[in-house]
């Protein structure tokens, strides 16, 4: 079995025009850069993308922004974008503020084959509007469905040629989930191995999540936040 | 009066051994400065860890070693790493035992509002809406008033609500309050320097005042 392409370009071939895209990755941490790179090559647009955040003006998403690639944002946290918002203001991007817990299950429920799910967050405010509500031994849950995405996007840190993957440190965040639950899952890898290199107990994502893999390269791993202490 | 310091550092206090804590954003990032060394706390931070240690030395920054603020940060020895859902599951869980963030209002039956300054600021909710709506202990620590000195303590929160009915303390640079199940902010404790009249005067929801209240002790 191998899932092997050759490349970003090749990844991305078959995504078109609006389409809904799940993109991995919390702050700029864990991005799959080389993917977002391709699809801004590839110019293809009216997209609904389903991240936690926006990236920044000129990393991430905020690239794909910058081309007016995306029509839709579903998100959780997009301040550190300023296109993002100046669009957002603007009424030119749609945009749907998840609670982050509720953005992450709602990904783990399409993975896990459920419909729906029941979650408190959101519960008395603005995010609960048009939504059931139900109670369950005593406490108030709304109920939010599951996300229906044509492909899912994510960075590992390494991955084989059955689609195993292996995250590192936070750089797993989103990635992990989203792996799981595209029609099709996109995976970049910084080191593709064969099959048996990995450890199976030590494997973050199955391989029957993953449809197709490749290596990774030039990965700027930007940091958003430089934040040092002084040795004494 | 407090600074943002004295406040991070009052909170501490509430913090106890074998707690599981999340830091909201702000001061209360700065509360993991102040807890005791004697006792034995464990950070959680919602983009995937337990076991959030200091920020590294210069030159041994991570970019895969973020918190919840995208700073960089270390691990401790015993740290785990999990992802976004299992994160967001054992904060909905009730296993994160203490929740400590800013806010921009609180009610005096313990909604708060947040996230949002509608046509201004809306930059979106983070993981701020999970952790109100899960946590049993959830502190705020906040200024006591806005930019142009109006009380963020109030009968009715008139901003975006992050949550209904969830706070259960407050922390300002003049006091310590409770926020009573029947409605209402107890006061615990004054700042150093800070009378019942300045509290008084700062605050426009109902304020409880019983007795002698003590001066905070820091």
């Amino acid at each position: 079995m191998n899932k092997v392409v050759n490349n970003a370009d090749e990844a991305i071939n078959d995504i078109k025009d609006g389409m809904t895209l799940m993109l991995g990755g919390f702050g700029l941490c864990g991005l799959p850069e080389n993917c977002i790179a391709a699809l801004v090559k590839k110019g293809v647009k009216e997209l609904t993308c389903i991240s936690n955040n926006a990236g920044v003006d000129d990393f991430g998403i905020g690239l794909m922004l910058k081309q007016r690639q995306v029509k839709k944002m579903i998100s959780s946290y997009v301040g550190e974008n300023a296109e993002f918002e100046r669009q957002l203001l603007s009424g030119e991007l749609e945009v749907e503020l998840v609670p982050q817990g509720t953005l992450a299950t709602r990904c783990m429920a399409a993975g896990y084959g459920m419909p729906a799910i029941f979650t408190p967050a959101g519960i008395g405010t603005e995010v609960a509007i048009g939504k059931e509500i139900r109670n369950f031994n005593g406490k108030d849950y709304l109920m939010e469905m599951a996300f229906d995405a044509d492909f899912a996007i994510v960075k590992a840190w390494k991955g084989d040629s059955m689609g195993n993957l292996v995250y590192r440190a936070t750089a797993r965040n989103f990635n992990a989930v989203m792996a799981m639950a595209g029609k099709i899952t996109i995976a970049e890898v910084e080191e593709l191995v064969k099959p048996g290199e990995l450890d199976p107990d030590h494997i973050h994502t199955p391989g029957i999540y993953v449809h197709r893999i490749f290596q990774g390269k030039n990965y700027e791993k930007r940091i958003e936040q430089r934040t040092v202490r002084k040795r004494i | 009066m407090l600074d943002k310091e004295g406040i991070a550092k009052r909170i501490a206090k509430e913090i106890k051994d074998g707690y599981y804590v999340n830091l909201g954003i702000g001061i209360p990032t700065l509360v993991a400065n102040y807890i005791p060394h004697e006792i034995d706390v464990v950070l959680q931070s919602e983009n995937g860890m337990l076991g959030m240690g200091p920020f590294p030395f210069e030159g041994e920054e991570d970019a895969d070693v973020i918190n919840a603020g995208k700073q960089t940060i270390t691990m401790l020895p015993g740290s785990a790493i999990f992802d976004s859902a299992m994160s967001f599951g054992m904060i909905r869980a009730k296993k994160v035992n203490l929740t400590i963030l800013g806010a921009m209002e609180v009610s005096e039956n313990g909604d708060i509002a947040s996230w949002k300054i509608p046509g201004k600021m809306v930059k979106g909710m983070g993981g701020a809406m999970d952790l109100v709506a899960s946590a049993e202990n959830i502190i705020v620590a906040m200024q006591h008033t806005n930019k142009a000195g109006e009380s963020k303590l109030l009968p009715k929160c008139m901003l975006p609500l992050t949550g209904i009915n969830c706070v259960k303390k407050i922390v300002t640079e003049l006091g310590v309050f409770d926020v009573l199940p029947e409605g209402g902010f107890k006061l615990l404790e004054r700042a150093p320097g800070v009378s019942v009249k300045d509290i008084k005067k700062a605050t426009a929801g109902k304020l409880i005042i019983e007795g002698e209240i003590p001066e905070m002790i820091i």
